[in-house]
């Protein structure tokens, strides 16, 4: 108390002094400290702003000054003419039909087409939080059939179209979205199985994601292409792409499984004491206190796992199965349009790129969301 | 007064019923066995009856055959004279040639990525995670199947571009200058290794004694020489000569120097800018993770900048980096067998011929699933050990 009274009086504040003068505005002032901060980084600026304007032109003027972007007909002369000094992005209307559906039937086509819009409207759904409901598995399954129906079709006016017409962009998304619905059950089961006090199902477990996860997807592929009719008795004779789609699920299980286990690690043992205490069973305890909690630590590496496993979907160009890569590359079989698979590539390229930058967007902000929390 | 006695220990009796945990435990477990063992045997039956059926003995016989398969890049000899066993190790050495380079340049080019993520520099910043952004984003298979497209539109040997003296690229290739290597010349790689060995132990007892008694010791005069003067005596006295060859074109074709094939080149620079893309996350993220604290407090010991940088901030970065590297490391071996689609023939690719050739389709996969298998232990030993050599050491 006393000691208030001994505190000198308040010095005569000081008037704070101006900010020193930046030269320039704003903008300078910016560039000075991101740009040319010191005389090393400057150089450096200086280089890369010379490498960056030069190779900025030269793809303005391969992509687009010097670009060919119709041509009549398979007409490609004009194309040629170019020696590689321009792009001939007249192959992009020529082929997209073929590229993105594959040998569907032409006059069919639009049934794929809205299988893809269905796709993208269901990734979309998903990704909202506040459909994080039971109600969206009742969805995703009654989406997962209608896709199925479009695809296949012979009722109600809808031509049947067998399994190897379909093509393109449908066939990676099935391939993607149907490996990840299936795969993501069983990499929990596997998951919980490997955290399991029982020592047959660990092991059992542990071999299969150790098996799984020690060899390229490549060979899986071969198994499921190659082997897989010789493990089958006389007769069973299991369609291409089924079999690459199990072989997708049985990949996807593996690596799910390592993801998920990574919650459950991260469960404190106090939720599992809990749950035991209120006499919940195994499946009870699981489903309702510990796999809610462990999933939501690893959503962003989940995202991350869905994008390396679509981009590796396109694999199965190996085995001869008709998904966006391999149509890509068949429709540059034409001799007319065989030195343009340049930018046949690019623009599958930019597909891809859209469907994977978009979720690796998504994992990023539930990533600052989960920070922010 | 009362006592209460002691209640009696759950019974030890086992109760023939589900409610038991032991019981039920017994029970999943030998019914999962069980289904197990059904399904193998059941696929096992169907494989022997179908085999039998198409007149394909099973067993690794046919690995002495002669393979008939050619071979166009291979660095041990071999003729398509040679057997299936032979082709098989030609594999196995292109994919570790192929993984080997791949791992040690994405490490470089990752590491530097990453760093010039987090420079002060802000276009080197934006740079570097558009290249992180644009290579992570889209499919291997795709990017390696664009290389190799640009690689055959790059002009023929006769019109080769050369943008060194003894480099050229053209649709043949990378051609570099290369070293002939003798006898005379091993024995002084010999020596190199043998100094660096020798100069490592040396550096190691001079910083125990440093820990001691604090003075600090020069090591340059070792390291001068050991890893110097050692190899330049052994060169000079079993009179190794160090003249390169430059490669030249004679006809269609260059003659002398070291070929890099369009097949290779196209899957190694494929798997090492899209591992970089990844590993420059990982060692961003590593950097990230060392608290500011230390840097800044190293920097206010007037420590210099690249000290700080190596003996402050990676030491603690790499204990974040390693696991994730490892699996890179992992996921770049595995990725090494899309050499299949442009045709370099790694070890997917001639077992595959030979699955195509023989039939024999379990044997040949086996044999990718045994050496992928023995990579990925290698390498994660490997990790471990480094790992554990890192670790934080605590008192």
């Amino acid at each position: 108390m006393s000691s208030v009274a001994h505190l000198p009086q308040d010095p005569l504040p000081i008037a704070p002094r101006p900010a020193p003068r930046a030269l320039g505005g704003q903008f300078t002032a910016w560039l000075r400290a991101n740009l040319f901060a010191s005389i090393p980084s400057s150089i450096m600026t200086l280089v890369m702003l010379f490498l960056l304007g030069k190779a900025l032109i030269g793809l303005w003027q391969w992509g687009i000054a010097n670009a060919i972007w119709t041509v009549s007909g398979n007409d490609t002369s004009a194309c040629r003419a170019l020696r590689g000094a321009g792009a001939c992005w007249a192959v992009v209307p020529e082929k997209y039909r073929f590229i993105l559906f594959g040998t569907y039937p032409f006059d069919e086509q639009w049934r794929p087409a809205l299988v893809v819009v269905i796709f993208i409207a269901l990734f979309a759904v998903s990704s909202r939080r506040s459909f994080w409901r039971k109600e969206l598995f009742l969805l995703w399954a009654a989406a997962l059939i209608v896709i199925g129906c479009l695809m296949w079709g012979g009722f109600l006016g809808l031509s049947f179209v067998t399994q190897d017409r379909w093509g393109g962009l449908p066939v990676t998304l099935i391939l993607a979205t149907f490996g990840l619905a299936f795969g993501f059950p069983l990499g929990i089961l596997v998951a919980l199985g490997r955290r399991s006090k029982l020592p047959a199902i660990r092991s059992l477990c542990v071999l299969y994601v150790e098996l799984i996860r020690g060899v390229p997807l490549i060979s899986l592929l071969f198994m499921a292409s190659v082997m897989f009719p010789l493990f089958m008795p006389d007769g069973v004779n299991i369609d291409k792409l089924l079999r690459a789609q199990i072989a997708f699920i049985l990949y996807a299980g593996a690596y799910l499984a390592e993801v998920v286990r990574g919650g459950l690690q991260a469960v404190p043992r106090g939720q599992y004491e809990a749950a035991d205490a209120l006499g919940l069973s195994y499946w009870e305890k699981n489903a309702l206190i510990v796999l809610p909690q462990a999933i939501r630590h690893v959503i962003p590496p989940l995202v991350n796992t869905f994008i390396a496993f679509f981009k590796d979907t396109s694999l199965v160009l190996i085995i001869g199965i008709f998904d966006l890569l391999t149509t890509a590359k068949t429709a540059i079989v034409d001799p007319a349009w065989q030195s343009f698979s340049v930018e046949v590539y690019i623009f599958v390229g930019v597909i891809y790129f859209v469907f994977c930058f978009a979720m690796s967007r998504y994992s990023r902000r539930l990533e600052a969301q989960r920070g922010t929390n | 007064m009362t006592t209460s006695t002691p209640k009696r220990p759950p019974s030890r009796h086992w109760r023939l019923s589900l409610s038991d945990p032991r019981v039920a435990g017994l029970f999943w477990q030998v019914l999962v066995v069980a289904i197990a063992v059904a399904i193998v045997t059941f696929l096992w039956s169907n494989a022997v009856h179908n085999l039998s059926v198409r007149r394909i003995s099973t067993g690794f016989a046919f690995l002495g055959r002669e393979a008939g398969m050619p071979i166009a890049d291979s660095w041990i000899d071999y003729t398509p004279k040679d057997t299936y066993l032979r082709a098989f190790i030609v594999g196995i050495v292109n994919t570790l040639r192929v993984a080997v380079i791949g791992i040690v340049l994405a490490t470089v080019i990752g590491t530097l990525v990453g760093i010039a993520r987090l420079s002060s520099n802000w276009l080197l910043a934006r740079l570097a995670a558009v290249y992180v952004e644009v290579l992570r984003d889209l499919p291997l298979l795709l990017q390696l199947l664009f290389w190799y497209v640009l690689m055959q539109g790059l002009p023929a040997a006769r019109q080769a571009w050369k943008p060194v003296e003894g480099v050229f690229l053209s649709n043949r290739g990378l051609i570099l200058p290369s070293v002939p290597m003798h006898e005379a010349n091993w024995w002084t790689v010999l020596a190199l290794v043998a100094g660096l060995i020798a100069f490592h132990l040396v550096r190691r007892r001079l910083i125990a004694q440093q820990m001691r008694d604090g003075r600090a010791r020069p090591t340059w005069p070792y390291a001068l020489g050991l890893v110097v003067a050692l190899p330049a005596l052994v060169s000079w006295l079993v009179g190794a000569s160090w003249s390169i060859t430059l490669p030249e074109l004679r006809g269609f074709n260059f003659v002398g120097g070291l070929t890099l094939a369009p097949e290779y080149f196209a899957l190694l620079i494929a798997l090492v800018t899209y591992t970089s893309a990844f590993i420059a996350e990982i060692v961003r993220s590593g950097i990230q993770a060392v608290p500011r604290g230390q840097s800044e407090a190293a920097k206010a010991l007037g420590l210099k900048r690249g000290f700080v940088l190596q003996h402050i901030v990676l030491p603690q970065a790499l204990r974040v980096i390693i696991p994730p590297m490892t699996s890179q490391y992992l996921n770049l071996t595995k990725n090494s067998s899309l050499a299949v689609a442009v045709g370099y023939q790694d070890i997917v690719s001639i077992a595959n011929t030979t699955l195509n050739q023989t039939g024999q389709a379990i044997e040949s996969i086996a044999l990718i699933m045994m050496v992928f298998l023995t990579i990925s232990l290698g390498i994660s030993l490997f990790m471990n050990w480094y790992n554990a050599r890192i670790a934080l050491m605590e008192r």
